[in-house]
């Protein structure tokens, strides 16, 4: 700092500091040109004041979520040996990566193979179910005038204020009187309702889809199901993207739901069947197998992971759209 | 993180074993008269016609037990599942008995949690099947545990008399002898930590099971059950000699902070940070396959006495397999629990590293013989099977165990974490207990 203000002082014409401060090259000016070069660089919001509390807060944060990733990571590298005798934020002395993540695929009649195949089953079907739903639900509600539209509206707002967790025991105890528990249904039918979906769909079809252009398109005979898919449904593809994102992450990552519903392991999603290892350390003659269960665990974020980089252009624009007036 | 959520999860699920535990108490009528009892029970025919029998155990010797029933009966298909580890599974099992649906054929059940599925009448009694014939085939404990009168509520499948493990580096080390009484063994806490601070004798955040066992060791016979007819009290010697020496232990901070069954806890066994435990016979097992890199550091002894001299013993842990009352096809059930828990079939599972129940396998020359190379050698299953004749006898746990379990961290186990004695959270545990034995219908005194 000091030094780069030294230089400024001495040499008035050189000027790192942008078209500025090369306007105004009067040497007695130039003395004070470096202090005065930062109150008349105006803050926009685009260009915030640079906060040193905020900046050491937001590096705390990014280190308390990128802990847990590092060490996921290091100690999928170890053995069970390994994981015990070694210290948990740095490698073991030898690794056994490829041989974990082999071993995982195989452990018990490669069993997280099936798990993973059950796992994409229900977000294929379950999320991209709720997606479907909630796209043609939310254009209806957002684009046609019906009675009992607020009665839907005001069911919807209720629902998303209920916790899953509440409804678990009453679905249970409904789907064992239709005798669809221990099936792929009881996960697959609970997940296609999506409230949330519903709203988020509902209030970007009203903002992305121009009614104009709708009656536009009637006016031209175009018939309703067409006007949907040919006009309605490319506006509305940032909103889309996004609930299926948010409901592939929910139904990726739900735990509840399936661990009430399903008592046959054959039918595990991969978040029970990584706990039902876990379990088995914490019983007599069980095998502890917390190798597997660390490369089991950085196996079943790689899909998520993916999934969001790739989605998320589509998720920021679509969370943004309607939020400023164009 | 991962305790966080399994925390918040357990928290949920014990609500809904409280449910459902009313919900079975009002619907226990209804799978009463269900079953019916249909004349004789022929096995042999059952067994002839063939069928499925859902088996819920996380007991991992079981696998061979079902592929050997399967390749002596082929028409019959035994379908193992996982159905969650101790309570997660009896929350699972009382949710598809209190639903109508879902309940398997055959259910491993603690011995600690039978208490609540036979007073709800949830499982068969077994004596119409001919299980009265293995009253002398099993060890004195676990088969108390698995009768009532005249009834058996299902057959032992393993069994965990205690003993003392302890990791003989660490106690040559610091030359420390092997405790024969508990004072010693307080005194050998206070040398081992002293000498290396990190270093604690054992570890224990609060566990109900083990509580129990030590009380139970210590003569103490807190729970009597008559019926519905039900007696808790923690006042008596043998529970007061046990808390007034684990109080010493915890009053010292020498008992490292961490839950067992943890990835923590398997640490501290590795390297040593925690030097012994007082446990059930099961675990050779769980030491060898979870904790390899300790090989040859550990060896057996028999559990430390209360009164010098003495050889008492309790069980810890242990389960048995039991036939619910909502099974389909309750002959081919029995037949199953049957092979799996006597016989050539307990053997082909002691075989494979599972702690028997049977006085058969227990007496066996083979099983004595076995020389543990995890123990440097050491035969340790003449130290377990001694245990086995030792154990204290009349001991009784209570109907309602599985939530009593569930209650006692947040009663004894205050003592874990503030400046509450143990006795007093022994004391507030006996009333949460009898509140909620009084509440479920239970005649309860104190």
């Amino acid at each position: 700092m000091t030094t780069s203000m030294t230089t400024a002082s001495t040499e008035p014409t050189p000027s790192p500091t942008g078209p500025r401060a090369a306007g105004t090259t009067t040497p007695p000016r130039a003395r004070t040109a470096a202090p005065t070069r930062r109150k008349r660089r105006p803050h926009t919001p685009l260009n915030p004041r640079p906060s040193i509390p905020l900046t050491l807060v937001t590096g705390l944060v990014l280190l308390y979520t990128l802990l847990p990733l590092a060490w996921l990571l290091i100690n999928a590298t170890k053995d069970q040996k390994g994981l015990l005798d070694s210290f948990g934020l740095w490698f073991a002395d030898d690794t056994h990566f490829w041989d974990n993540i082999s071993r995982t695929l195989t452990y018990d009649d490669g069993v997280f193979v099936r798990w993973l195949l059950n796992t994409l089953l229900y977000v294929a079907a379950g999320a991209g179910g709720a997606t479907v739903l909630a796209v043609l639900g939310g254009y209806a509600l957002a684009k046609y005038d019906f009675p009992g539209r607020k009665a839907v509206f005001a069911v919807v707002i209720g629902a998303v204020a209920v916790p899953g967790t509440a409804l678990a025991v009453p679905t249970f105890l409904m789907f064992s009187n239709m005798g669809l528990t221990n099936t792929p249904w009881a996960v697959i039918i609970p997940s296609l309702v999506s409230p949330f979906g519903l709203y988020l769909m509902w209030v970007f079809a009203a903002e992305a889809v121009p009614t104009e252009l709708l009656e536009a398109a009637r006016i031209d005979g175009s018939g309703e199901v067409r006007t949907f898919f040919t006009i309605a449904l490319p506006l509305l593809v940032p909103g889309t993207v996004t609930v299926l994102l948010f409901s592939m992450v929910a139904t990726w990552n739900n735990y509840f739901l399936p661990l009430i519903m399903i008592k046959d392991p054959d039918w595990y999603p991969l978040t029970l069947g990584l706990n039902a290892w876990n379990a088995q350390a914490q019983t007599a003659g069980g095998e502890a197998v917390f190798d597997l269960i660390i490369t089991g665990s950085l196996l079943t974020i790689v899909p998520i992971v993916a999934v969001f980089l790739l989605l998320q252009r589509y998720w920021q624009s679509g969370l943004a759209a309607g939020s400023v007036k164009e | 993180m991962r305790t966080h959520t399994t925390r918040r999860l357990l928290g949920a699920l014990s609500v809904l074993a409280t449910l459902t535990l009313t919900a079975t108490a009002c619907g226990s009528d209804a799978s009463d008269t269900g079953a019916g009892d249909s004349g004789p029970k022929d096995i042999n025919a059952a067994l002839e016609k063939g069928g499925k029998v859902t088996v819920w155990a996380w007991e991992p010797t079981l696998k061979k037990a079902a592929e050997d029933f399967e390749k002596k009966y082929p028409k019959v298909d035994i379908e193992l599942v996982n159905a969650g580890t101790g309570d997660k599974q009896y929350t699972a099992l009382q949710n598809a008995i209190a639903a109508g649906s879902g309940a398997p054929d055959v259910a491993q059940v603690e011995y600690y949690a039978l208490g609540q599925f036979t007073i709800a009448k949830s499982v068969e009694d077994l004596s119409p099947y001919g299980a009265q014939r293995y009253g002398t085939s099993f060890t004195s404990g676990p088969w108390n545990a698995v009768t009532e009168d005249k009834a058996i509520y299902a057959l032992p499948m393993d069994s965990g008399p205690m003993a003392f493990f302890y990791n003989k580096k660490v106690f040559d080390k610091h030359h420390i002898k092997v405790p024969t009484t508990w004072d010693e063994y307080v005194e050998a806490a206070r040398t081992l930590h002293k000498a290396d601070p990190k270093i604690f004798i054992t570890n224990d955040t609060g566990d109900a099971g083990a509580t129990t066992s030590f009380i139970w060791q210590a003569g103490g016979r807190p729970y009597q059950t008559d019926g519905t007819n039900v007696t808790i009290n923690f006042g008596d010697e043998g529970t007061q000699k046990y808390a007034a020496t684990w109080q010493k232990l915890l009053d010292e901070k020498l008992v490292a902070p961490v839950s067992s069954w943890s990835d923590a806890w398997y640490k501290g066994l590795a390297d040593g940070s925690i030097a012994t435990l007082s446990i059930g016979a099961w675990m050779p097992a769980n030491l060898t396959s979870g904790v390899a890199s300790a090989s040859g550091d550990w060896r057996v002894a028999p559990l430390p006495q209360w009164t010098k001299g003495d050889k008492v013993s309790a069980e810890n842990g242990g389960s048995s397999l039991a036939v619910p009352k909502a099974a389909k096809n309750k002959e081919l059930a029995y037949a199953f629990t049957e092979f799996a828990t006597t016989g050539a079939g307990a053997s082909a599972r002691v075989a494979q590293g599972s702690f028997p129940a049977t006085r058969a396998d227990l007496e066996s020359k083979a099983f004595l013989d076995t020389k543990f190379p995890y123990f440097g050698g050491q035969q340790a299953n003449q130290i377990f099977a001694e245990s086995a004749r030792n154990v204290g006898a009349d001991w009784s746990y209570l109907p309602f165990q599985v939530y009593a379990n569930s209650i006692f961290n947040d009663t004894v186990g205050k003592a874990y974490v503030s400046s509450t004695k143990l006795t007093d959270g022994l004391k507030a545990w006996q009333d949460a207990s009898v509140k909620y034995g009084k509440d479920q219908g239970f005649t309860v005194n104190k």
